[in-house]
């Protein structure tokens, strides 16, 4: 399964949050600017890509047991939800990368992933 | 004692306060895993618990939210002083939103939020007067259908 630190080095991510290890699983993608989409579809441990950048996106990935945020486009949250973030064990990653751009890269280590099983 | 609430805490919920939009819904959730909840079943009186909260920060001046554990059952009650919903039966309807621009821009009011706490609970009622407010009960069985 690829890893977070997988994604970080497909996407030229920027870790915005300490976190102990970047070897977090991770076994889906959801790319969404719509909370209550994340609510009611992310699967627990997921990894979120949005452009949405306010604290709420914290709370949410907080309520729906989110593994990781990915914010594209160059977004990134005020600094106390960064430290809302850390303080939840929830690892915050920047790119300058479009949504489509992120998710095309993810996408390809996900099928690098299937074809190396 | 069967059918009584083992425990019981109320969380009072400013309409208009969005800086603290999720604290009841993350303490609740808190609350839950503290009692050996499973994990399942806490994140969905967590997801309800959100958009609950979310729509009386979002439409009305001030709320409650009441949670509720009882041996096989949570129950979140949420009770708001507000403008209360013209039409509960289209306010049940998945996109149907009477949000402001300013609510959207924070990802929310998609009108997802009813239909959300539907689908995340085992029994849900909704009673509403319009000028007074919306009172909402939400029900979740331990190891429900949901689950």
């Amino acid at each position: 399964m690829i890893s977070l630190k997988d994604i970080m080095a497909g996407i030229n991510g920027e870790l915005l949050t300490p976190c102990g290890s970047l070897d977090i699983p991770c076994p889906k993608v959801f790319a969404s600017d719509l909370m209550s989409d994340v609510l009611s579809s992310a699967e627990p441990g997921t990894f979120l890509v949005t452009g949405l950048a306010n604290p709420h996106v914290i709370s949410t990935c907080a309520v729906a047991d989110v593994a990781a945020v990915i914010f594209v486009q160059g977004k990134r949250p005020e600094a106390a939800a960064i430290e809302q973030a850390r303080t939840n064990g929830l690892p915050l990653v920047a790119t300058n990368l479009s949504m489509f751009d992120a998710c095309s890269r993810i996408s390809a280590l996900f099928k690098g992933g299937r074809r190396g099983r | 004692m069967a059918g009584r609430a083992v425990f019981r805490q109320e969380f009072p919920v400013k309409g208009g306060d969005f800086a603290k939009a999720g604290a009841a819904a993350c303490r609740i959730k808190e609350l839950l895993k503290e009692m050996g909840i499973d994990v399942r079943t806490v994140r969905r009186a967590a997801i309800a618990s959100y958009e609950a909260e979310m729509n009386v920060i979002m439409y009305a001046r001030e709320g409650r939210m009441k949670l509720a554990v009882k041996p096989g059952e949570i129950r979140i009650t949420v009770i708001d002083k507000g403008p209360g919903i013209a039409d509960v039966g289209l306010a049940m309807t998945e996109g149907y939103s009477t949000a402001t621009a300013e609510m959207r821009e924070l990802g929310f009011g998609a009108g997802m939020g009813l239909p959300n706490i539907r689908k995340s609970c085992d029994a849900f009622r909704i009673d509403s007067e319009l000028g007074r407010g919306t009172h909402l009960e939400i029900t979740i069985h331990m190891n429900g259908h949901n689950t």
